[in-house]
C-alpha cells in the first residue's frame, strides 16, 4: 500500500493535488527544506540517508563493542565475578543482536544508499520516500530493543533486557523462563525485519530498473551486483523469521502453543525457521562486504576485476545455496543420517563459489601495480582473514567434526573470523575507499595505516587463541569456568587482544574526526577510480549526475579516462537544465513512529504494567492509527517534486570540476 | 550555491523516465513483495503441516469438524473476485469510471463474502466444537495461518475500496491504470494463496492414505 502513490506513473495527478493540500496533509505540510533539522528528517535524498545509516550503525557499533568488552572482561581470569550471570546473559545477546542488525547489516545498507545510485548512474533509488522510511523504521528497531537497558534502571521492572541469546531458542523464550525483555527482542526484531525488507525490495527495483542507459546487468559494478543478490536473500529469508517469531508473540501473549511441549509443540520447530533465515542472513552480511572488496581490489591494482562474470555467477550461487545448508546449525539436535549427509554436503560446496572468488581476487591483483592505502590493506586483510574463517567453517561443516565443536569457542573465533575479519574489515575498506567522496576530504594514509594494523592485530590476538579454548572443551556462553581447566592463559590473551581491538577502532573514530575537521580536499577521483561515481563531484550534488552517463563499458569511468574515443562521448552528454526532485515529506518518519508506539504497546500487552495505558490493545490501536493516517498521508501527497538548475559551466557529466571546498558543508 | 532551486508549480510533463526492464516500478515492486510473501505463507502452511504430520494427543477430529461445502462456496466467491478485480483494471483502462466502480464494488462485495463467511465458520469452531486458540495445536496453526490471510484480503479490501472512494474526486483516468494493476497483483496473489491453504488445511483432510 505505501507506494500505491510512488514512482513516476501518478505525477501528473499528483501535482494537482499539491495546491490544495486535504485533511492530514495540512496539518503536516510538505517540507521545503533541504538543509537545517528538518531537511535531516524529512530527507529523501538517498545520501543523506546513508550518512544518517553510516552514523546510527557506527554508534552501535561501539554499544556492541562496550558490551563485548564486558564479556572478555568477565572472562579474563577463572571464576570472576565482576559481573552478575544475570548481566552476562543479558550482555551476550545484546551483543550478537546489536552488532549483526544494528551495526553490520545498517553499516552495509549505509554504502547500498549511498553508491548504488552513484555507480548504476541514476539520481536516486526506485522509491525515495519508502527509503527514508526504511531508515526511520530501522531506527525506531534498534531504540526500540535496547530500551530495556534504561527500563532496568526503573524500580519497578526488571528483567527488561533479553537474555535468550541472539538466537532465542525455544524454550528459553517461553512466558514461564522469561520476561519483557523477550517481548522486546520479539518486536524489535519484527520491527528491523521490516525496515530491512522494505530497503531490499527498493533496491531490488533501484538496481535492475534504474541503471543509466547502456549499462546492461553485465556491465553492473560488482557491489551493486552483491547488493541485488543480498536483496533477494533479504526478501526471501526474513520472512522465515517473521513467522517464527509471530508464533512465538502468539505463544508468549495469546496462549498458544507453537514451542511449548506441554501443548505437543515442538521447539526445534524454532530452530528450523530461525536457521532458514539464519543462514542466509550469514550471506546477508558477507555478500555486500566481497563486493566493496571486488570494487577497492581492481582500483588498486589498476587493473580489470578478474573474471568479472564468474564472480557475479559465484555470488548468485552462494545466494541459492544459502537457503539449502540451514541444519548445520542443527547436526547435534538429532537428524537423520541422511539429512545430515546432504545439509553437510551442501555447506560443503558452497566453500566451491567461494573459492572461485577468493582466487579471482588473487588474480585481480596478480601482476598489477598494486598501491599499499589503507582501504588495500584493509580489502587484502579481508581475503585473508577471511579465508581462515572459511576453513574452520568446512571445518565443522563435517557433521562429525562439528559433534566436537558446537556450541564451543571454536565456532565462536570461526564466526569472528568471517564477521569481523570478513564483513567488518571489508566494510571499514569500503569506509575509507569511499570516505574521500562522501566528505571531499582526505585522510592521512599513516594514521590509517596505524588503525589498520591495530584493529588487525587486537582481533588476531582475540580471536584466534579461541580456537584453542574451543577445541579444548570451552563452551559457548559461558559465565564462568574453573581455574585448573587449562583455559587461564588464552582466556587473558583474548581479553587483551578484545582490548587492544577495542583501541584500534577508537583510533578509527579519531581518524575519521580528524579527516572530517581537518582533511585536504580529496577532490572527484582521489583513487584514479574505474565507476561512475568517481565522476562526480565529491561529494556529489543533490541530484548526483548533471547529465545522464551514457554507459558503453564495464568500467566505465576507467574507460572514458584510457579510451580518446569514449572521452568524446561524453562531450556530447549535455546537463540537463532542470532536474528533477523529489519534495522531502514527513510521512515516512511519522509510520515509523506508529509502528514504535505500537510495539512499545504490544510488549507491554502481558507485562502487567497497567500504567499509562499499559497492558492494554490502547497504545496499539493508537499506533495503527497513525501508521494507517501516515500511509494515507503518504499516498496522497504524492511524490511531490521541485526543480534543480544545474550550473551550465559546470560542463559534462564526465568531467565537472568543482572543487570540494567550494562547498559549504 | 550554484542552484537555482524553483519549486513545483509549472505542469510540464517530467516525462515518465522508462525503466530499464519497461516494467513500472510499482509493479516489479509488488512482484518482489509478493516473491517475499510466498516465503511468509509458506512458512505458516509448513508450520501447519509439521503439527499435520505429528498430532498431539487430543487433537480434534478434522473431518468431523471441517466443512467442505461452505469453504468451496466461499472460495468460489474469492476466485469469482478476482475476475471483477480483472474486469476493474480493465475499465480503469478504458477511462470508464462507471464501470470501474461497479467492479470494483463487487470485487469487495465478494471480498467481503468470503470474509463473512470465514467468520461465521470460525464462530461455528468456536461454540460447536470448542475449537479455540489455545485448545490445541490444531487451533493455533488453524487461526494463525487462516487470521494472517483473512489480514490480507482486509488489506485489501481498504485499498480497493480507497480507489473506489477516490474516483469521485475527479483525478483518476486512465493513468491509473497501474496503480490499480499492482493492487489487482496483490489481489490475485490473496486469491491464490487461498486455494493453497483450502487445499493443505481443508481437502487433504479427507483424502484417506
Ligand atoms: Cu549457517
Amino acid at each position: 500500500m505505501p507506494m500505491q502513490n510512488e514512482g513516476s506513473s501518478a505525477k501528473v495527478i499528483t501535482e494537482e493535488r499539491e495546491s490544495k493540500p486535504v485533511g492530514l496533509a495540512r496539518a503536516f505540510k510538505r517540507p521545503t527544506a533541504t538543509t537545517g533539522l528538518v531537511g535531516w528528517l524529512t530527507t529523501v535524498d538517498h545520501k543523506k540517508i546513508g550518512i544518517m545509516y553510516g552514523v546510527a550503525a557506527l554508534f552501535f557499533l561501539i554499544v556492541g563493542g562496550i558490551e563485548a568488552l564486558l564479556i572478555r572482561m568477565q572472562l579474563a581470569v577463572p571464576n570472576s565475578e565482576l559481573i552478575s550471570a544475570q548481566l552476562y546473559n543479558e550482555l551476550f545477546t545484546m551483543h550478537g543482536t546489536t552488532m549483526i542488525f544494528l551495526a553490520v547489516m545498517p553499516l552495509g545498507a549505509a554504502f547500498f544508499n549511498y553508491i548504488i545510485p552513484l555507480q548504476i548512474g541514476a539520481r536516486d533509488v526506485a522509491f525515495p520516500r519508502l527509503n527514508a522510511f526504511s531508515l526511520w523504521t530501522f531506527l525506531a528497531g534498534g531504540i526500540f530493543i535496547n530500551t530495556g537497558w534504561i527500563l532496568n534502571m526503573l524500580p519497578a521492572i526488571d528483567k527488561a533486557v533479553p537474555k535468550i541469546g541472539w538466537f532465542g531458542y525455544a524454550n528459553l523464550t517461553s512466558a514461564e523462563f522469561s520476561g519483557i525483555g523477550t517481548d522486546f527482542w520479539v518486536f524489535g526484531l519484527q520491527i528491523l525485519g521490516i525496515a530491512s525488507i522494505v530497503a531490499a525490495l527498493n533496491f531490488i527495483v533501484t538496481i535492475i530498473n534504474m541503471r543509466a542507459p547502456g549499462m546492461t546487468m553485465m556491465r553492473v559494478p560488482l557491489f551493486s551486483w552483491m547488493v541485488l543478490v543480498t536483496s533477494f536473500l533479504i526478501i526471501l529469508a526474513f520472512p522465515a523469521i517473521t513467522i517464527a517469531l509471530a508464533c512465538l508473540m502468539m505463544d508468549r501473549l495469546f496462549g498458544t502453543g507453537f514451542y511449548e511441549p506441554v501443548f505437543g509443540g515442538q521447539p526445534i520447530l524454532w530452530q528450523h525457521l530461525f536457521w532458514i533465515f539464519g543462514h542466509p542472513e550469514v550471506y546477508i552480511l558477507i555478500l555486500p562486504a566481497m563486493g566493496i572488496v571486488s570494487e577497492a581490489l581492481p582500483t588498486f591494482s589498476r587493473k580489470p576485476l578478474f573474471g568479472y562474470a564468474i564472480i557475479v555467477f559465484s555470488g548468485v550461487i552462494i545466494g541459492v545455496l544459502g537457503f539449502a545448508v540451514w541444519a548445520h546449525h542443527m547436526f547435534t539436535t538429532g537428524l537423520s543420517t541422511i539429512a545430515k549427509t546432504a545439509f553437510a554436503l551442501a555447506t560443503m560446496a558452497i566453500a566451491v563459489p567461494t573459492g572461485v572468488k577468493i582466487f579471482n581476487w588473487i588474480g585481480t591483483i596478480w601482476g598489477g601495480q598494486i598501491r599499499f592505502t589503507t582501504p588495500m590493506i584493509f580489502a587484502l586483510g579481508f581475503i585473508w582473514m577471511f579465508m581462515i574463517g572459511g576453513f574452520s567453517g568446512i571445518m565443522h561443516a563435517a557433521a562429525p567434526a562439528d559433534g566436537q565443536q558446537h556450541d564451543t569457542y571454536f565456532v565462536v573465533a570461526h564466526f569472528h573470523y568471517v564477521l569481523i575479519g570478513g564483513s567488518l574489515f571489508a566494510l571499514f575498506t569500503g569506509m575509507y575507499y569511499w570516505i574521500p567522496k562522501v566528505s571531499g576530504k582526505m585522510f592521512s594514509e599513516k594514521l590509517g595505516k596505524w588503525v589498520f594494523w591495530t584493529m588487525f592485530a587486537g582481533f588476531n590476538i582475540t580471536f584466534f587463541p579461541q580456537h584453542f579454548l574451543g577445541l579444548g572443551g570451552m563452551p559457548r556462553r559461558t559465565y564462568q569456568y574453573d581455574a585448573d581447566m587449562g583455559l587461564n592463559t588464552w582466556n587473558m590473551v583474548s581479553t587483551i587482544g578484545a582490548f587492544i581491538l577495542g583501541i584500534g577502532i577508537l583510533l578509527f573514530f579519531y581518524h575519521l574526526v580528524m579527516m572530517l575537521r581537518k582533511g585536504a580536499p580529496s577532490g572527484n577521483d582521489p583513487w584514479d577510480g574505474r565507476t561512475l561515481e568517481w565522476s562526480i563531484s565529491s561529494p556529489p550534488p543533490e541530484y548526483n549526475f548533471a547529465a545522464v552517463p551514457m554507459v558503453t563499458s564495464r568500467d566505465e569511468y576507467w574507460a572514458r579516462k584510457m579510451i580518446p574515443e569514449k572521452k568524446k562521448l561524453i562531450e556530447n552528454e549535455k546537463p540537463e537544465k532542470s532536474i528533477h526532485m523529489p519534495s522531502p515529506s514527513w510521512f515516512p518518519m511519522i509510520v515509523s513512529i506508529g509502528i514504535l508506539i505500537g510495539a512499545y504497546g504490544m510488549a507491554f500487552l502481558k507485562s502487567g504494567y497497567s500504567f499509562v495505558g499499559l497492558g492494554t490493545l490502547f497504545w496499539p490501536i493508537v499506533g495503527l492509527l497513525i501508521i494507517t493516517a501516515g500511509i494515507y498521508g503518504w499516498a496522497f501527497e504524492g511524490p511531490g517534486g521541485y526543480h534543480l538548475h544545474p550550473e551550465e559551466e559546470e560542463g559534462s557529466g564526465g568531467y565537472r570540476k568543482k572543487e570540494p571546498s567550494d562547498k559549504s558543508k | 550555491m550554484s542552484q537555482a532551486v524553483a519549486t513545483h508549480d509549472t505542469h510540464e510533463e517530467h516525462g515518465e523516465h522508462p525503466t530499464c526492464t519497461g516494467i513500472p516500478n510499482k509493479k516489479m515492486f509488488m512482484w518482489a513483495f509478493l516473491a517475499s510473501d510466498c516465503m511468509f505463507f509458506g512458512c505458516l502452511i509448513a508450520t501447519h503441516m509439521v503439527y499435520r504430520i505429528s498430532p498431539p494427543p487430543g487433537s480434534p477430529d478434522l473431518q468431523g469438524i471441517l466443512d467442505i461445502e461452505i469453504v468451496s462456496i466461499s472460495t468460489f466467491l474469492l476466485l469469482m473476485s478476482s475476475l471483477m478485480m480483472a474486469l476493474s483494471v480493465h475499465a480503469i483502462g478504458k477511462n470508464n469510471l462507471k464501470s470501474f466502480r461497479r467492479c470494483i464494488l463487487a470485487t469487495v462485495g465478494m471480498g467481503m463474502g468470503f470474509l463473512l463467511i470465514q467468520s461465521y465458520e470460525w464462530y461455528h469452531f468456536v461454540h460447536e466444537y470448542d475449537l479455540t486458540l489455545t485448545s490445541s495445536l490444531f487451533g493455533s496453526t488453524f487461526y494463525t495461518l487462516t487470521g494472517t490471510h483473512k489480514i490480507h484480503v482486509i488489506i485489501g479490501i481498504i485499498w480497493l475500496m480507497t480507489y473506489y472512494f477516490y474516483s469521485f474526486s475527479g483525478k483518476m483516468d486512465h493513468k491509473s491504470e497501474l496503480d490499480v494493476e499492482v493492487a489487482g497483483l496483490y489481489w490475485h496473489f490473496v486469491d491464490i494463496v487461498w486455494i493453497v491453504i483450502f487445499t493443505v488445511v481443508f481437502l487433504l483432510e479427507f483424502v484417506d492414505m
